[in-house]
């Protein structure tokens, strides 16, 4: 559909999940998440997405080119657990076209 | 024990307006947190952050509208109970209520208002296979008396304002002290960053990064640990302390307040939004981020709203044969139960001649 990329996304629990999400909403993939409620309120973007808490912290599966950590994400990536090279933090992560058929894994609670 | 008409366990924005709504009401109020200082999430998580949608301030940082909630409550006394987290609730024959919090702190009130946002926050564990069996034994994530480390090693983990801190501090203190971070950059304050590389120059930090504790080795208490350098087997260091202190930072639970009995729906508690936000236990009210109802908006603004409401209804409950008129502070003023009063002047009426 126009406006709507197709994004799968593995909850913590390792169900698949395959879900349309507007490009034209403002949103970032952390918000994708808690608006398809794929995690439990609480659990994720608990700093609202400020980059400040990790609680968004995904794994990107497949090979998408996406926008570079600012430095702000990286310091908190430094701090996070269960970190992997490819990490990156959910709130950081616009819903833009080129996310189309973009798969993540959601990282476990910390 | 401590006794009160309103409990307020929670000390962010939604907590501290409500010692001012009930203020004016002459309801005095007590507050819990568990964190060490008032003001949430605001003070812990973003203080140097600005937020844009409170009514009447464009831009405020969340830190200043702690300061200025402070400020505003003044008059009315709150007490606190900080550094604890509110454990057992129990309601008493006349319907007031006893929490009693970790520490073993009891507090009666006639009402009890949860304002607790996310939950209480608590330090984030680092994955280390065997780290609780050191807890208390040599393992503490957080600092509570730095005497506890005179004179011994001690290992810091950690790349934030407290990991550093706490290396700049306890540098005087222990005999020894190391911190261990993932990267050789840190987040912290410029100040504590150049602090820190002044005293490793020193030979008073020895700083060990890019670099991660793997292992805790010790026969009932810590005795050494396993640094992973440049996550390569071959630059592991086994180094000899006496204590290990992850400051990783905190993530809030619902904790205790989850098995009081109350309506939980998506780790927030159920109110009743179309009279005063009290939950399914008369006398004990949500407000603020904790509660959830049709069309909920986890906003401070929404917040300050919720407490205002609660407060009628706890003074209702409170006094329920008492008749009451809202009143305007712009009429009334703010009469402190310090003795201030704050009272708008009186408009002069002067002729001319």
């Amino acid at each position: 559909m126009e406006n709507e990329v197709s994004i799968t996304i593995i909850d913590r629990e390792g169900v698949e999940h395959k879900v349309d999400a507007p490009t034209d909403m403002a949103m970032n993939l952390m918000e994708i998440v808690r608006s398809f409620e794929l995690a439990p309120e609480g659990t994720i973007g608990v700093c609202g997405g400020m980059a400040m808490c990790a609680s968004c912290q995904c794994y990107v599966v497949s090979g998408h080119a996406l926008p570079e950590m600012e430095m702000d994400e990286e310091a908190m990536l430094a701090e996070a657990f269960y970190v992997e090279d490819n990490s990156r933090l959910g709130c950081q992560i616009p819903i833009t076209e080129e996310l189309e058929g973009l798969i993540v894994k959601l990282a476990p609670e910390s | 024990m401590i006794k009160t008409d309103i409990l307020i366990i929670g000390a962010g924005p939604t907590g501290l307006f409500t010692v001012f709504e009930a203020g004016l009401l002459k309801l005095k109020c007590h507050l819990i947190d568990a964190l060490p200082q008032p003001g949430g999430q605001c003070a812990e998580i973003y203080p140097k952050k600005p937020i844009y949608d409170i009514p009447a301030f464009p831009e405020v940082l969340a830190g200043d509208l702690v300061d200025n909630l402070m400020e505003q409550i003044k008059p009315f006394e709150p007490g606190f109970t900080l550094g604890e987290r509110a454990e057992t609730i129990e309601k008493l024959e006349d319907d007031t209520f006893i929490v009693t919090t970790n520490k073993g702190t009891k507090h009666h009130a006639s009402v009890v208002a949860i304002a607790g946002g996310l939950g209480s926050f608590e330090p984030r564990k680092p994955p280390i296979a065997n780290i609780s069996n050191f807890e208390d034994r040599g393992v503490s994530y957080m600092v509570k008396d730095p005497e506890v480390y005179r004179d011994k090693k001690v290992v810091i983990a950690g790349g934030g304002d407290s990991a550093l801190d706490w290396s700049i501090f306890l540098a005087d203190v222990a005999s020894n002290v190391t911190l261990v971070h993932r990267r050789n950059e840190f987040r912290g304050a410029l100040d504590s960053v150049d602090k820190v590389k002044e005293l490793k120059d020193l030979g008073k930090i020895n700083l060990i990064t890019p670099a991660e504790i793997d292992q805790l080795n010790g026969n009932g208490h810590l005795e050494s640990v396993l640094i992973r350098k440049n996550n390569e087997a071959s630059e592991e260091i086994k180094l000899e302390v006496d204590h290990f202190i992850p400051l990783f930072g905190l993530s809030p639970k619902l904790g205790p307040i989850a098995d009081w009995g109350l309506e939980i729906e998506k780790n927030a508690i159920k109110v009743d939004n179309t009279l005063d936000y009290q939950t399914n236990i008369p006398g004990v009210y949500a407000i603020g981020d904790v509660n959830t109802y049709p069309g909920k908006l986890k906003l401070i603004l929404c917040g300050f709203h919720e407490a205002t409401l609660m407060c009628q209804s706890a003074y209702k409950r409170i006094f329920p044969d008492k008749k009451y008129v809202m009143k305007y502070t712009t009429v009334g003023g703010v009469t402190g139960f310090d003795g201030t009063k704050k009272q708008a002047p009186k408009a002069i009426v002067k002729a001319i001649d």
